[in-house]
């Protein structure tokens, strides 16, 4: 099968940005992913996410690995570039087109396969890094290219296509990311969008690593009864705890909120979030207090949803190590030459 | 009889006791007398406690390699000191530590053995036990200096050197050394019949390992980006990257860094990181060695599949597995070559010095960018991390960066469209576009099957010719490769060849055949795919001896996979005990296939 470019054909009608751009301008070539896949949602919510934010589509990166969520970033924004890597080592060379390139916006799109289980290690180590990215687990429990094998994420108890249930621990990227350090973690539900696309705004603007992961289902695979990761289980156990409005930096905070349920959140460019406490006693700025909230819901069969962490405190990469903020790929060659009068001196230490 | 400028020392310690400076020091004082040397480290896989040896050869011919005999042993380490003794070459000397009683069974009557009581000298001269053990160290380069003629002066001028911010260093070096000199002074008729003598054959060189040179190459190409694994014998180019990066890279108004050091979290992520930034357009590289490659594998199809520039410095140990890694091979020609599933080719540079470490480093930038692919700069432990002595590096400040085929946003203004994979200039090497540079320029890399417009495929006539047109790609990468080191010094039909640190040890036994009547051509290969001229000196010749540190003669395995070399004249001598190879075992090996009835 070869790839369909969409048509480019749009409405006059259509809103356009502050680029002048409509939503089509972002969008990519034709999904080949089941029909009535959660993913494809996650797209959509993206593709809103980043025209809604004004962002130049070349300033975009699409990263990703292997599996099913990682076909996805041609999906969106033709006109940003893509890679399409090896599996479970999408972190690791956004880490390095980030090392070159500060001033670009990180999207990684992975899946529960490719984050948790073969590439859980460089998932980690970008977390610790605080890589400035926005990390997206499109997450459905299974694999669905090789047709169906539970993935870490399966929940205890969980029931496949055919087979018997899971009995292992299930790997839950949340609880992994906040023990681990990430300044932005958040969950949500693929067929929320309405939650999924401020806390994606929010993440992309967050300075530092951020995590969404996305409860998006299966629908070849995993969306059966007794599967925990079904469309039907996600709706009934799905539990809002923080919602977020983007702010954006031009824009007055029109709305009101009631005293202790809003708790704005200013972002190192400028722009504003603001968290939206379902639960008034929740506090999203503590781990230890999210790390307990989440284990008591967890405990009681909840899957709780929402900007469940947030730290603008925390320093990214490359303020962590002092490094030029030129990117480093548009650095002359020649001025990062010491020269030849240079090299006679140093050479001296060799006598 | 007595021999000027022709000795081998060989230093035998304990690793963790601080020798490296003091055998440094004597390397250091016998260059600056103008006699060219050579430095080995023997080291264990070990922190501290375990044996380890240091060798200077002192070669006024200048040669490069090692040579396998021992004219002066040091034994400074109870634990080895009968095999340090048996070492030793007939009529060679040995020192040893008489502070304590050497066993009567340990006698040789071929050699002579010298007691300097070095541990009770510094335990009287000396507080705290950890400056009595470096102080030892220092105590022996005295007696040798002595013993070997080697100036007073020059070793005072560079203990000042090395400690001009601490004075009480200086007082408590020169110390020691005078109590070795003044020892064996007193005690042994020195100099030896076999000492050092002053020359003029150092001037332009300078002393230098692999690594080091390497690091350096990298900061002199531009490399921003260093990902990494800790991994030996390769962790010091990382080390000498950063020091020079420390010294040379920061902006001038913020001291912000120009430079990005990451330490991975494994080799699969180093080369990852490797990729990424090679692919948004800045230079870098990851130094590894076997192993390392073994785990990068994946990727590195992956880089020549989508085309993504990457430098891979490959400081080869000896294998398989984890095998010894503190010891020196040629032993991943093959698996570089063909690193990754499916067809994959790979092209490889190999340093046969330091200076050439410094040369390729650029070189390999150059090479990455304009093939769009990985280069790996192959070098082993030897070179990496041994001293030898090279002519000074240079540079040309008129260098001028190859940075391939990269369209930048007015050229992309212009064009209709942009297809990546495109051969447009019949060379086989594609246009390519850096993200943020402009809308137009955007494409979807990606390693599975793509049209030369850069489209997903899984249609076989669109696959094919992707995979053809790198093949196109790869004939050109062989006119742009170094070229080899070909010497035609005598009309003959039989030659050797080789590749890398062999070099040192080849160029010393054609000199030692040449004085045997026997002559013999002499080519180096210094990158894979192999030139033209590689192919000619094959046809040329009857006979073409093919010297390589492996068991499996990988080199010889390329030369018929890549060029078509007639096998049955290419006869493998391979030295692979882990030990640098010596020109002994280059002209035994060519003597005796003469003696079987090979035309010589």
């Amino acid at each position: 099968m070869t790839f369909i470019a969409k048509p480019k054909v749009s409405h006059p009608g259509l809103p356009k940005n502050k680029l002048g751009l409509t939503s089509r301008d972002y969008e990519g070539v034709v999904s080949t992913l089941c029909a009535g896949c959660g993913h494809d949602s996650v797209t959509a919510a993206l593709i809103q996410a980043v025209f809604e934010l004004d962002i130049e589509p070349h300033m975009l990166a699409k990263m990703s690995g292997i599996g099913c969520s990682s076909k996805t970033p041609a999906y969106f924004v033709s006109q940003a570039h893509g890679f399409n890597s090896v599996h479970g080592r999408m972190p690791s060379v956004t880490t390095g087109a980030n090392a070159a390139n500060r001033d670009l916006m990180y999207i990684g799109v992975s899946g529960d396969g490719d984050s948790l289980s073969i590439g859980v290690g460089q998932f980690v180590h970008a977390i610790r890094r605080n890589l400035n990215m926005c990390y997206v687990i499109e997450n459905n429990g299974v694999y669905g290219l090789t047709k169906g094998q539970f993935s870490a994420s399966a929940d205890i108890g969980s029931l496949p296509k055919k087979g018997m249930p899971n009995q292992q621990e299930p790997i839950d990227p949340v609880s992994t990311a906040l023990s681990l350090g990430a300044t932005y973690i958040a969950r949500s539900f693929s067929g929320d969008k309405e939650q999924l696309v401020p806390l994606l705004k929010g993440a992309l603007l967050h300075s530092g690593f951020s995590l969404v992961d996305v409860i998006s289902p299966c629908v070849t695979f995993n969306d059966h009864e007794g599967s925990t990761k079904s469309y039907a289980h996600t709706r009934q156990f799905y539990n809002h705890v923080v919602n977020v409005d983007y702010i954006h930096p031009s824009e007055e905070i029109k709305a009101s909120y009631a005293e202790g349920e809003a708790m704005p959140i200013h972002l190192h460019g400028g722009d504003t979030i603001i968290l939206r406490k379902v639960d008034g006693g929740y506090d999203p700025t503590s781990r230890a207090a999210a790390f307990k909230y989440l284990r008591e819901r967890f405990n009681a069969g909840e899957i709780t949803t929402g900007l469940l962490y947030v730290n603008e405190a925390r320093e990214e990469m490359h303020e962590l190590m002092g490094n030029s903020d030129t990117p480093l790929s548009k650095i002359p060659l020649d001025e990062l030459n010491p020269g030849k009068e240079e090299l006679k001196k140093i050479q001296n230490r060799y006598r | 009889m007595a021999t000027v400028n022709d000795v081998v020392i060989k230093i035998g310690t304990v690793n963790g006791t601080g020798s490296a400076s003091a055998n440094g020091l004597l390397r250091k004082s016998i260059f600056r007398m103008g006699v060219p040397v050579v430095g080995k480290n023997y080291f264990p896989s070990n922190i501290q406690g375990l044996p380890t040896w240091y060798e200077i050869r002192v070669t006024g011919d200048g040669y490069q390699s090692r040579s396998n005999r021992v004219d002066v042993m040091v034994a400074m380490n109870a634990q080895t000191y009968a095999k340090d003794l048996a070492d030793v070459a007939t009529g060679g000397w040995l020192i040893y530590d008489s502070t304590w009683p050497r066993s009567r069974q340990l006698d040789r009557d071929d050699i002579m053995v010298m007691g300097i009581p070095f541990s009770r000298m510094c335990n009287e001269h000396f507080d705290g036990a950890r400056a009595r053990i470096l102080m030892k160290n220092i105590a022996y380069v005295g007696a040798i200096a002595a013993l070997l003629d080697i100036d007073l002066d020059i070793i005072t001028s560079l203990i000042e050197e090395t400690y001009a911010a601490k004075q009480k260093l200086i007082v408590s070096n020169m110390e020691a050394i005078r109590l070795g000199y003044d020892y064996a002074m007193e005690h042994y008729s020195c100099p030896l019949p076999m000492r050092v003598e002053k020359m003029d054959a150092t001037e332009g060189h300078i002393v230098i390992d692999g690594n080091t040179a390497a690091g350096l190459g990298c900061v002199y190409a531009g490399a921003t980006v260093g990902a990494w694994y800790p991994i030996t014998p390769s962790t010091s180019l990382m080390d000498a990257f950063r020091d020079f990066c420390l010294m040379y890279r920061h902006e001038p108004e913020t001291d912000k860094r120009t430079y990005c050091i990451i330490q991975a979290e494994d080799e699969l992520a180093a080369i990852g990181m490797v990729l990424g930034a090679n692919w948004m357009g800045a230079r870098s590289f990851t130094p590894t060695s076997g192993p390392g490659i073994s785990l990068m594998s994946e990727f590195i199809g992956f880089a020549y599949y989508a085309e993504i520039p990457a430098v891979i410095f490959n400081v080869q140990r000896t294998g398989p597995s984890t095998g010894m890694p503190t010891r020196t091979q040629q032993c991943d020609i093959v698996s570089c070559a063909y690193a990754s599933h499916g067809d994959t080719m790979h092209v490889l540079l190999f340093p046969g010095d330091p200076a050439e470490c410094f040369d390729m480093a650029v070189q390999a930038f150059d090479l990455a960018e304009r093939l769009q692919t990985p280069i790996m700069v192959l070098s082993d432990l030897d070179i990496g991390m041994n001293d030898w002595m090279v002519p000074e590096l240079e540079w040309n400040d008129d260098y001028v960066p190859d940075r391939g085929k990269v369209l930048d946003a007015e050229e992309l203004e212009k064009m209709e469209q942009f297809y990546r994979y495109l051969d447009v200039d019949g060379d086989g090497i594609p246009y390519r576009t850096l993200p943020g540079v402009h809308p137009k320029g955007a494409y979807f890399t990606r390693g599975s099957g793509h049209t030369k417009l850069g489209a997903y495929t899984e249609n076989s006539d669109d696959y094919q010719d992707v995979v053809d047109r790198l093949l196109v790609k790869w004939e050109t990468t062989r006119t742009l490769v170094p070229e080899a080191e070909i010497r035609y010094s005598a009309f003959n039909k039989a030659a050797i060849l080789t590749l890398g640190s062999g070099d040192g040890a080849c160029k010393e036994a054609l000199d030692r055949l040449e004085a045997q009547n026997v002559g013999l051509n002499y080519c180096r290969v210094k990158a894979f795919p192999f030139t033209d001229a590689v192919r000619d000196f094959i046809e040329k010749h009857d006979v073409v001896y093919v010297v390589e540190q492996n068991r499996d003669a990988q080199l010889r395995t390329l030369l018929i996979n890549d060029i078509d070399a007639d096998q049955n004249k290419l006869v493998s001598l391979l030295h692979y005990n882990g030990m640098p190879i010596h020109a002994g075992f280059v002209v035994e090996g060519v003597l005796a296939e003469i003696a079987k009835g090979r035309a010589a």
